[in-house]
């Protein structure tokens, strides 16, 4: 079984709720983005998405597109976050880390190269955000015989005959997408939400997590009620961007960041 | 690929899934998925419908004024001493350049598709300008993507593209410009996906755009195709076009894909020179990648970043290329080259002195490389130049570049 599944089973068996935060690697900086994520399984993260940095992350909003500038900014690299991989790995052997991005870096190393080495740093899932199923074919395959999950977004605009095949592409959780837009934008329409989960319900058994506009407590209270979990991203990319330009940062300064998933990680409980 | 599979090649892609080879496709987030499918259905019924194409060709010849002419570049053949050059003149189209021929058709579908919103990324203005101006003689809400950088650069267009009732969205994020706004266009675009008619400016983006958008600019080379015959009394030898996204290129070379004996060059923006990293020249110095939604060479670092790009033009100044013109440079059925801003700003002045026509800069590239290879070419040798748009736009920046203030 994999990591996700295995950690998956267990929160759900117990009532609970998966909660998922996002953070993009090497924002501020490769040896913060460490300590944050560990500080982030301290507040109680089930699985951690890391996202890849690229120049262009056309699905994502403003707060994102800043964190992915200041690691740029860095010089980070899809090599240097499949290393952040292999050094929390050091430390920590049980939490799930999904990489979160888009192709064009995977393309430039290589689908073999990059399958072979998330092997080897112990990454346990791939969200590729512009490689629809259609266009996955190759690593998809490459990443599964590898026994690595990989993850597909649902919409609220995907007809329900692809979401069917959405799903039957996807091991791990199934991850919808809340709203049309971008990430970190406004979440208005909750009965929406509910009417289409309730519909993917009955199309696949795969864990359902809802992601994109989740900002805090309130809002991911009331997507965890719907759903198995819940993904939370520009908020907590919003708090990083606090860290920027600071020479040393204190732990007392990561654990007030990542004090929102505390917040979360209550109320999303008090969902379950 | 073995030679016979090469000879048994047609030029009629995309394939089903929008595939030209291995470049095209459609890589965009899940949420775009149903507009672009929603695209392609409505695409599919109203390309075979003679009705739609009556519409777009009246379009065409009464508000843009087609044909534009194949004119004889008299002054200038003689001044190179080579091959009889020709000029397409899309220069002459209303609001000055090529683009006009796609969002007129774009628009058309926006119309029928029922949406009332229509976005639109630019570089130069010019795409902008040409939407701004369909949105106007069709009555649909404009917004109009512009990287902040470029806003400066094309002053006149932006104000422009306001007179024309457009609302211009100053693009702040990565590099400031034409890709930037392509990403933003995009994020709007998934937002107001219900209400939005997104219209790409060049072959590029996600399956079907690099094929629609190749339908509507192929009235260049059907009219260029005509015209040969009948003004020269057969084809022409060699057909050059600028390329940056591709799509004044794409539509003079299309329609003359299948007859042989016709070479095409396409000539990217060298910007500083090829060997100085700044320029605009991903099928001359790029490799295959993933960008906006289509598979396609592009300018990218060792990690997979895009790379900024540089040109003295605009519109050529982007890190991208049609996925179409990355198969048939691979087919070798028609030859990328590059001229620098040296060359371009050399051919603008020769062309505006020699013909009294003022080209726009991206234009310049290709009768930069069109000059110097005519000189080499024997006087029974015809040669067609794609004129894609007037330089109007453009002075400021020469001026500028010549230590002038307007």
């Amino acid at each position: 079984m994999s990591r996700i599944a295995a950690v998956t089973q267990r929160a759900l068996q117990k009532g609970s709720k998966l909660l998922i935060p996002y953070l993009v690697a090497g924002d501020p900086n490769l040896e913060t983005t460490k300590k944050l994520m560990h500080s982030l399984v301290d507040c109680g993260a089930d699985i951690i998405e890391l996202g890849i940095p690229f120049s262009d992350p056309s699905s994502d909003g403003p707060v994102i597109q800043r964190g992915v500038e200041r690691s740029l900014a860095q010089g980070t690299s899809l090599a240097d976050t499949l290393q952040i991989v292999n050094e929390f790995r050091q430390q920590d052997q049980v939490t799930p880390i999904v990489l979160m991005g888009y192709l064009n870096p995977i393309e430039t190393m290589g689908y073999e190269a990059f399958t072979q080495r998330a092997v080897d740093v112990d990454v346990d899932g791939v969200l590729v955000v512009d490689m629809p199923p259609a266009e996955s074919t190759t690593l998809h395959q490459m990443l599964r015989n590898a026994s690595i999950d990989t993850i597909y977004l649902v919409a609220p605009t995907t007809h329900p005959d692809r979401a069917v095949t959405i799903a039957q592409h996807s091991t791990g959780y199934l991850y919808y997408v809340s709203l049309k837009g971008v990430t970190g934008a406004a979440l208005t329409d909750h009965a929406s939400v509910q009417k289409n989960i309730e519909a993917l319900r009955k199309l696949t058994d795969l864990p359902i997590v809802i992601g994109f506009g989740i900002k805090d407590g309130d809002s991911a209270r009331a997507m965890a009620q719907q759903s198995d979990g819940v993904v939370i991203g520009s908020a907590l990319v919003a708090r990083i961007g606090e860290l920027t330009g600071l020479d040393a940062i204190s732990l007392e300064q990561i654990t007030a960041t990542t004090d929102i998933i505390k917040e979360v990680r209550q109320a999303v409980n008090s969902a379950s | 690929m073995s030679e016979a599979e090469l000879n048994s090649m047609t030029f009629d892609g995309p394939d089903e899934s929008g595939h030209f080879g291995p470049y095209g496709g459609i890589f965009v987030g899940e949420t775009l998925i149903a507009a672009v499918e929603e695209l392609q259905a409505v695409y599919q019924e109203l390309s075979s419908n003679e009705d739609f194409w009556r519409e777009y060709d009246s379009q065409l010849k009464h508000y843009v004024g087609r044909p534009s002419p194949l004119y004889f570049a008299e002054r200038l053949t003689s001044h190179c001493g080579g091959a009889q050059i020709y000029l397409k003149r899309e220069d002459l189209n209303h609001t000055g350049a090529h683009k006009v021929n796609n969002t007129i058709g774009q628009a058309l579908l926006a119309k029928h598709m029922g949406k009332s919103r229509i976005i639109a990324e630019t570089g130069a203005g010019q795409h902008g300008v040409a939407s701004a101006t369909v949105a106007a003689r069709l009555g649909l809400e404009c917004h109009v993507y512009m990287g902040a950088e470029d806003i400066v650069r094309q002053a006149p267009n932006v104000y422009r593209m306001k007179l024309l009732g457009a609302n211009v969205v100053s693009v702040d994020s990565g590099s400031r410009t034409l890709k930037d706004a392509m990403n933003e266009a995009l994020r709007d675009w998934a937002t107001n996906v219900d209400n939005t008619y997104y219209i790409i400016g060049t072959v590029a983006g996600p399956h079907p755009y690099p094929q629609l958008v190749r339908d509507f600019q192929c009235v260049i080379g059907r009219e260029a195709r005509a015209q040969s015959l009948e003004q020269i009394g057969r084809l022409p030898d060699t057909l050059i076009a600028c390329v940056g996204g591709g799509s004044n290129a794409i539509g003079l070379f299309h329609p003359f894909l299948e007859d042989e004996q016709v070479a095409m060059i396409g000539v990217e923006a060298g910007g500083r020179g090829l060997d100085t990293g700044e320029h605009a020249a991903p099928l001359n110095a790029g490799v295959p990648g993933v960008l906006h939604g289509n598979r396609t060479y592009l300018m990218t670092d060792d990690a997979g970043q895009i790379k900024e790009t540089h040109s003295v033009s605009a519109g050529l100044d982007y890190p991208g290329v049609g996925p179409e013109h990355a198969w048939l440079k691979d087919l070798e059925r028609v030859k990328y080259v590059a001229a620098t801003d040296a060359e371009a700003l050399d051919a603008f002045h020769k062309l505006t002195r020699l013909e009294g026509i003022i080209p726009a800069l991206e234009s310049s590239h290709a009768v930069a490389y069109g000059m110097k290879l005519a000189a080499d070419m024997d006087n029974s040798h015809c040669l067609i130049i794609n004129l894609s748009g007037r330089g109007d736009k453009d002075i400021e920046t020469v001026a500028k570049i010549e230590g002038i203030t307007l």
